[in-house]
């Protein structure tokens, strides 16, 4: 596969999962601001703009639904959801040839919901239908992409791109939350506190897979070793990196080269850092170096992507 | 209107002029061509609601296909679909074959004349053509001379431009050699057809056009270079800022090949290769859409980064196959086109089966004296152009534009070429719930590699204004779907 088209298929896909999860965020926290708890809208949109990795030009004005508005609509902003499905789309055109008709015209159809004339108006009769229908049109089209593509090494780049991009959003989420869930040492039965671990959850659509698992009854540190550890759910960090272990493997396997020792090396040690430990050592230790860790591990992988796959010098490929 | 016809049609054709040009649909007493009375009386029997239904989805379909243009000159560019017409052309068998005959007899010609001003020149000897308007011709490349190209195909993908004249008889008005687009507007609006009036389509009988993504792979596999039986084929494309990028795309998409962009290539001794995820691979074909001045930068055009340096070397050394060749806009020069008929009889000795459009070369005294006189009633084109650019129509030109004209040509009349106003035949289409007629062309595409190959059909170009003549993308016009009748 031409490298350019490997890049292209790779942001798509991270572009997609960002958009996603910021709508998901967005869903959330306009949720808990219904309930009259002591923390103040400001402190959440505060929260959230963290969480989505330090967002600059979105400072809060007091209105929430003008605030949702320009995070789901202002194409200037590289945080807004518009944003990232102008750039997946824009990634998508340029390997038109490489994905199926089917991902093409479920991505379009997503690109232009976002801007058709009637979006804005939409979206403020019904905040939540709107959002909704954007995490239906991606979910629709992460179907379709695995039912409708090659699972070649096209199909690894994208979820390549996905894992990765989740890994870090979770990972950066959970730093954001860390201190507040565990320095909180009185018992809270107000409820206030119930809900707001309940949207943590439901940022990443972990609720009801977490009840499954442990019940209803929700423990910060309970909490943390799904979203860390957990082997089965798509979500959790674990499991992210076991894909993107995989997705790695794949494309080495069917490209034919030697894996690069260094990439290696980092998904290996990222691997072991999740399978080989436990919630009780993780909060032993300095919980939040270990998530800024992951998220450091994260970038050092798209870096050597960049380097081994995309831009890698001609000199050195002719050598092989 | 005959009384035959039923009471549906009256509304359906409202007002539908008829006059001395061809109408497609209607014979000259108005009477229907029987080939179009199925057509015509489906319409008549759809309501006018059913039938915008029928339109909207089309519509949509356009549009999540992605089968768009871009407006620019606002905040955002602001996509728009391509404008088609909901009506098909019909074309009779017989019509057929003898465009299809036409055609072949006109390619192989004009590649014989390309391989022989690339080699011996021998037509130019003979002084059948004058050596100097074949030399002055801005597409000429005198880097091909000398070079032999793999079996001598020097035009793979053709596409010419037809014109139905108020006699009926199809003549060939340009031919389009460089890079030819719109091939896959003629694929989707069949696709998008046959959903919308699949009746009709299955009860017309209509020849498949389909398959032309396969011919098109067949033909670029058969222009590979020697002891490469595994040819890596892939299609360049200057990038997603091409107006025809959405054809580039669809082309590969549709023959399972890679579609690179000049950056995405890098020639080191003498040979191609694309930068893929596994390093370096080389490439054996090239079906390029980059014009020839913005192919390589060490040969032609070195302000460009659209191509890839070192291309033409590696063409030359035989390693790579550029498909069409270089400096084929040479047989598209609209003034060499007045002289076409004349290299069909020279190499083939053939008389044409297809005629050319009258035209009058205003390198010839006596020829430019007449059309400087009436430049109100002619078509003045300036030869190198395509696209409906660099023309004047002389009936619809204010006197100012038709100075500037007259100078021009009197400072450069090599650049020039003038033409009869030509009354050409007119389609129905549908404008708002009633039909009326506009004048349309038929672009055919043309295959050559181990024969000629030409699906039955093409793309029939609207001008949908009113009244119109120009049935350019890029300047107002649509585009139909074109059914070739088995019968």
């Amino acid at each position: 596969m031409l490298a350019r088209v490997g890049d292209s298929l790779y942001w798509m896909s991270r572009y997609l999962e960002r958009a996603e999860n910021t709508v998901r965020q967005l869903d959330v926290t306009m949720g808990l601001m219904l309930d009259t708890s002591d923390t103040s809208a400001e402190t959440r949109w505060r929260r959230m703009m963290t969480a989505l990795g330090k967002v600059s030009g979105m400072e809060w004005n007091g209105d929430m639904d003008a605030m949702a508005s320009r995070l789901v609509f202002d194409s200037l902003n590289p945080a807004s959801v518009t944003f990232c499905v102008n750039g997946a789309r824009e990634n998508a055109r340029q390997v038109r040839e490489e994905i199926s008709s089917e991902q093409w015209q479920r991505l379009n159809r997503l690109y232009h919901q976002m801007h058709s004339p009637h979006a804005q108006a939409q979206f403020r009769t019904s905040i939540n239908d709107f959002l909704a229908s954007i995490i239906d049109g991606i979910h629709l089209f992460k179907g379709v992409s695995d039912t409708t593509m090659i699972h070649g090494q096209g199909w690894q780049f994208i979820r390549l791109g996905r894992y990765l991009e989740r890994a870090y959003a979770t990972a950066t989420l959970l730093e954001v939350y860390q201190p507040e869930l565990f320095e909180e040492q009185e018992v809270d039965n107000s409820g206030y506190h119930y809900l707001e671990l309940v949207g943590l959850l439901r940022c990443c659509t972990s609720f009801e897979a977490y009840c499954q698992v442990y019940t209803a009854d929700l423990s910060p540190a309970r909490i943390l070793e799904f979203l860390l550890l957990n082997r089965d759910f798509p979500h959790a960090i674990r499991y992210c990196v076991d894909g993107i272990r995989h997705a790695i493997e794949s494309i080495q396997r069917t490209g034919g080269r030697r894996p690069p020792d260094e990439l290696t090396a980092v998904i290996g040690r990222l691997h072991a850092m999740l399978g080989y430990t436990n919630i009780g050592e993780i909060l032993g230790g300095d919980t939040a170096a270990f998530l800024h860790n992951i998220r450091e591990q994260s970038m050092r992988v798209h870096e050597l992507i960049y380097r081994y796959y995309v831009h890698y010098s001609i000199q050195s490929a002719l050598a092989v | 209107m005959s009384a035959s016809q039923p009471v549906e049609m009256d509304s359906l054709f409202g007002d539908y002029p008829l006059d001395q040009a061809f109408d497609e649909m209607r014979e000259g007493g108005g009477e229907l061509r029987p080939h179009y009375r199925a057509l015509a009386e489906t319409l008549a029997g759809l309501p006018p609601e059913e039938l915008q239904r029928r339109k909207q989805s089309a519509d949509l379909s356009f549009l999540t296909q992605g089968i768009t243009f871009t407006v620019y000159g606002r905040d955002e560019g602001t996509e728009r679909i391509f404008p088609y017409d909901l009506l098909p052309r019909l074309v009779t068998a017989a019509e057929w074959d003898r465009i299809e005959r036409g055609l072949t007899q006109r390619i192989t010609a004009l590649n014989e004349f390309l391989r022989d001003i690339y080699s011996d020149a021998k037509i130019l000897n003979d002084r059948v053509i004058p050596r100097e308007l074949v030399y002055s011709c801005k597409h000429y490349r005198r880097q091909m001379r000398g070079l032999t190209v793999p079996r001598n195909v020097y035009i793979a993908v053709v596409g010419s431009d037809l014109l139905r004249l108020n006699t009926g008889e199809f003549v060939v008005l340009e031919d389009n050699l460089r890079v030819p687009s719109g091939v896959s507007y003629m694929l989707t609006n069949r696709r998008v057809m046959k959903r919308t009036f699949p009746q009709l389509f299955s009860s017309y009988g209509v020849r498949p056009i389909e398959h032309n993504p396969q011919l098109l792979l067949a033909t670029l596999r058969s222009l590979a270079p020697e002891g490469r039986p595994e040819p890596n084929i892939v299609v360049l494309t200057p990038g997603v800022f091409n107006s025809a990028y959405f054809e580039h795309t669809y082309l590969a998409r549709q023959m399972g090949i890679d579609l690179v962009e000049g950056r995405d290539l890098v020639t080191h001794d003498n040979i191609v290769y694309m930068r893929t995820t596994d390093g370096l691979k080389r490439v054996d074909v090239i079906y390029r859409r980059v014009d020839d001045d913005f192919s390589d930068p060490l040969i032609f055009r070195g302000d460009s980064s659209l191509g890839c340096a070192g291309l033409f070397n590696a063409y030359r050394a035989g390693n790579v196959t550029v498909t069409n060749a270089f400096g084929t806009g040479l047989a598209d020069d609209k003034a060499v086109y007045a002289y076409v008929p004349r290299i069909i009889r020279y190499y083939l000795n053939e008389d044409p089966i297809l005629n050319n459009v009258e035209t009058y070369l205003l390198t010839e005294d006596k020829e430019r004296m007449h059309v400087l006189a009436n430049l109100d009633k002619l078509v003045v084109k300036a030869v190198g152009e395509s696209g409906g650019y660099g023309m004047l129509i002389g009936p619809h030109s204010t006197a100012r534009q038709r100075e500037e004209f007259a100078r021009q040509i009197e400072a450069n009349p090599r650049n020039y070429i003038a033409q009869p106003t030509l009354d050409f035949s007119r389609a129905p289409c549908l404008i708002g719930n009633r039909l009326e007629p506009r004048h349309v062309d038929l672009r055919p595409y043309v295959l050559f590699g181990d024969k000629v190959n030409i699906v039955p059909g093409g793309l029939t170009r609207v001008a949908l204004e009113k009244g119109s003549l120009v049935v350019n993308s890029s300047q107002g016009g649509g585009s139909k779907d074109t059914w070739v009748l088995e019968s």
